[in-house]
């Protein structure tokens, strides 16, 4: 999410579906008919998970807390707030999962002190290192790579099972989505396994034959010693924008499915010099920490709060393609910087201002964020109009820009064009889409109910229509449960669930009589033989 | 500055910098540092102090404790927040924040005059730059050389850094406007010395390091 085309080309050749071809500011992916963006699949994720917890709950859910790899910039926040919208959910915050981590986590124990968070995931990482004191929870420094998970663990070992399979069995089976699939299953079973035992074997079947590999502990950390070695620069980079030395840090919390592997805990250990906390379980932790962080927001819990910082520099494009940096990364959010523009060229009426993610010095290296359109200006010699542009990185790590124009007074129009992402107008447009799709999902489902309904029925008359009951009705009687029989039939192929339902009661009451004698008779058999 | 004004939800007049004295409601925050923390126009800070008032404003007027009021205090809180987390950014670091008292006083402090050696420092910018250009040709000879120019640049940044620390107490010990002024243009130009000195240590580094990688 949040990504362009160039981003995940490398990529796009190990996943399972096709990238459609309108995919130049927004990724699309080809699935089937349908064309669907990143935000859009993520909407039906997220819609699962509403209907989830408003079954648990009993009452609607229409607001959220959604959590991110606190490493994500801004075009992959943005989209995570377009996908909470897609499937109706207002997104009060985006919280950052370390920083989460650390709300679950320090809570119950009053904790004081620094704090590192080492989130390492399925397929992202993030470090952050914060203060805790007196209920304030301050992230110092965040670092963190959002390309790097287990799921690249898992795709070393892949990789070696589909080389095998090349030499042993003589068969490519690397372009083959389902067999692809088999063996990631087979291969993440034997990563897990390999936390707890020495040696473990990756096995499966394909087609009728069966692989088996045999795999020590000591061959797979050799195998993925470079993975964990890789989250390791991000903790220096952070512990040296927080100004502190490893030994400043008091707790090590792990948070994260790839933390359970040994290796990542004793690497981790020996970069902070402390034995990481493990007592809670690093898949739901972060969840805790968002329910908390709702209890904030809604007032419910008074005496915490999250300072978070901005993971990345903010800058804009000037002569020669250089940044200038506006707003440094590990700044606490929100964060603002105001900067005056003016023309060039007398009776210029535009300015476009290019801003940009990251580090380095140059444009070409930085991430592009969006281009913003400064409209409207009234038209005057060159240099002599101020626009003030003030840029603002607001609590859920998402840039605003609103611009005044400082001689006449008056707000200047700013129009944003996403480097990456979905405009305004898109999300609209899947909005409505989604109602839509919402309602006819909705119907589906009534009218899968009402014939899991008749089936019951269906069954049941079928069954009687064979018992002693059946003979006892008269003729009439017979008649009627037969119409309302063939009657419910006749519909039961529609679409109308209200029909079907309609059907279902007639032949519950036409079938009545007979019920009774079936209960009478079972009643009778239960009671023969027994001495009253 | 911007304490004097009316609330704008319920009219009274001078309302209070935060909070309306009468309704209680967020006011349009000032910009300038000081007045916002309420802390006195002084350079020496201490951290302690600093660090406990961002806290305890951090928890008045951070937008999450926002959520659920009017679409114009939202934007105060984003407002005074984002103020709130650069004014302690700035002030807690003495160099940033001598930059912030000289540049509201009206002192330009552009990066131009630091390119500008400094004539005391002539002779050994000159031979350590003789030291880089060799470095870079590959010569890794003047390495120990280039390590002692770094220790004794360090050491004069610390000599900087205590006298820094001297002006900071002499200006603050000043009560009329021209004697603080007379001050902050000393300091100003220990600044300008100071950030030559920092950029020169940043490029050895930056050369160092990329001979590690």
């Amino acid at each position: 999410m949040g990504r362009g085309l160039d981003d995940v080309r490398e990529e796009a050749r190990l996943l399972p579906f096709q990238i459609a071809e309108c995919s130049e500011q927004v990724i699309h992916l080809q699935l089937g008919e349908r064309r669907l963006t990143p935000p859009e699949i993520s909407a039906q994720v997220l819609r699962e998970l509403k209907a989830r917890a408003e079954a648990y709950l009993g009452e609607e859910v229409t607001q959220a807390v959604i959590t991110v790899p606190a490493y994500y910039n801004d075009a992959q926040r943005q989209a995570t707030k377009d996908a909470g919208r897609i499937c109706g959910l207002e997104v009060l915050r985006l919280v950052n999962k370390p920083t989460a981590a650390a709300l679950a986590y320090g809570l119950d124990k009053r904790k004081q002190g620094v704090v590192a968070v080492y989130d390492f995931g399925g397929g992202t990482f993030d470090i952050s290192i914060l203060r805790l004191h007196e209920g304030i929870f301050e992230v110092l420094a965040t670092n963190g790579d959002t390309h790097l998970g287990g799921d690249d663990i898992d795709n070393l070992l892949l990789a070696i099972a589909l080389e095998d399979i090349r030499t042993d069995w003589s068969q490519d089976l690397s372009s083959s989505g389902e067999a692809v699939q088999t063996i990631r299953r087979a291969v993440i079973d034997a990563k897990e396994r390999l936390s707890f035992l020495p040696s473990t074997t990756i096995e499966f079947s394909w087609q009728g034959r069966a692989y088996q590999r045999q795999i020590t502990r000591e061959l797979f950390e050799q195998l993925i010693g470079g993975i964990v070695g890789r989250t390791l620069g991000p903790c220096r980079k952070a512990l040296r924008d927080a100004g502190l030395e490893p030994e400043q840090i008091d707790e090590v919390v792990l948070v994260g499915g790839s933390t359970r592997i040994p290796l990542v805990r004793s690497s981790v250990e020996a970069l902070f010099r402390a034995k990481p906390h493990t007592e809670l379980n690093p898949d739901e932790v972060v969840a805790l920490g968002a329910a908390v962080q709702a209890g904030i927001l809604s007032g419910q819990v008074e005496d915490h709060l999250l300072l978070d910082v901005t993971p990345l520099s903010l800058g804009i494009e000037t002569m020669g393609g250089v940044v200038s940096k506006l707003i440094h990364r590990n700044s606490t959010i929100p964060a603002s910087a105001t900067e005056v523009f003016t023309t060039s060229v007398d009776g210029q009426q535009n300015v476009l201002i290019h801003v940009l993610q990251g580090e380095r010095e140059l444009v070409k290296d930085c991430r592009s964020l969006a281009r913003f359109d400064l409209k409207g200006i009234e038209p005057m010699p060159a240099g002599m109009p101020r626009i003030e542009v003030r840029f603002m990185i607001d609590a859920n790590g998402i840039l605003n820009v609103t611009a005044r124009d400082t001689r006449g007074g008056k707000e200047q129009s700013v129009e944003v064009k996403p480097s990456y992402g979905l405009t305004d107008e898109q999300v609209e447009a899947m909005i409505l889409e989604s109602y839509d799709k919402a309602e006819e999902d909705f119907k589906a489902r009534q009218v899968r109910e009402a014939r899991v309904e008749a089936d019951t029925i269906l069954a049941a008359v079928d069954k009687a229509r064979s018992s002693a009951a059946w003979h006892d009705l008269d003729d009439s009687e017979r008649a009627a449960v037969d119409l309302a029989l063939n009657q419910l039939q006749m519909v039961y192929h529609g679409d109308d669930h209200n029909l079907i339902r309609g059907r279902i009661e007639q032949l519950d009451n036409a079938t009545r009589k007979l019920a009774e004698s079936m209960m009478n008779s079972a009643v009778r058999t239960a009671l023969k033989g027994t001495k009253i | 500055m911007a304490s004097h004004h009316d609330c704008w939800q319920c009219g009274t007049p001078d309302a209070g910098s935060l909070f309306c004295r009468y309704c209680n409601s967020l006011q349009a925050p000032t910009p300038d540092y000081y007045v916002f923390l309420g802390l006195p126009r002084r350079l020496a800070v201490d951290p302690a102090i600093l660090q406990k008032q961002f806290y305890a404003m951090s928890r008045m007027l951070h937008p999450d404790r926002y959520t659920r009021r009017s679409e114009q205090e939202k934007r105060y809180s984003l407002e005074a927040s984002s103020i709130l987390n650069d004014a302690y950014r700035v002030l807690r670091d003495p160099i940033a924040r001598a930059e912030y008292v000289l540049r509201e006083a009206g002192f330009e402090i552009g990066e131009q005059r630091s390119k500008d050696v400094p004539p005391e420092l002539l002779e050994e910018v000159f031979e350590l730059n003789m030291a880089l250009d060799e470095l870079r040709a590959g010569d890794s000879e003047v390495l120990p050389q280039l390590q002692e120019s770094r220790h004794n640049f360090k050491l004069m940044l610390a000599r900087i850094d205590s006298v820094l620390e001297e002006h900071f107490q002499r200006h603050d010990g000043q009560q009329d406007v021209a004697s603080r002024r007379a001050v902050l243009e000393q300091i100003r130009n220990v600044l300008h010395r100071r950030r030559y000195i920092s950029n020169l240590v940043s490029e050895v580094d930056k050369q160092l390091s990329s001979r590690n990688a």
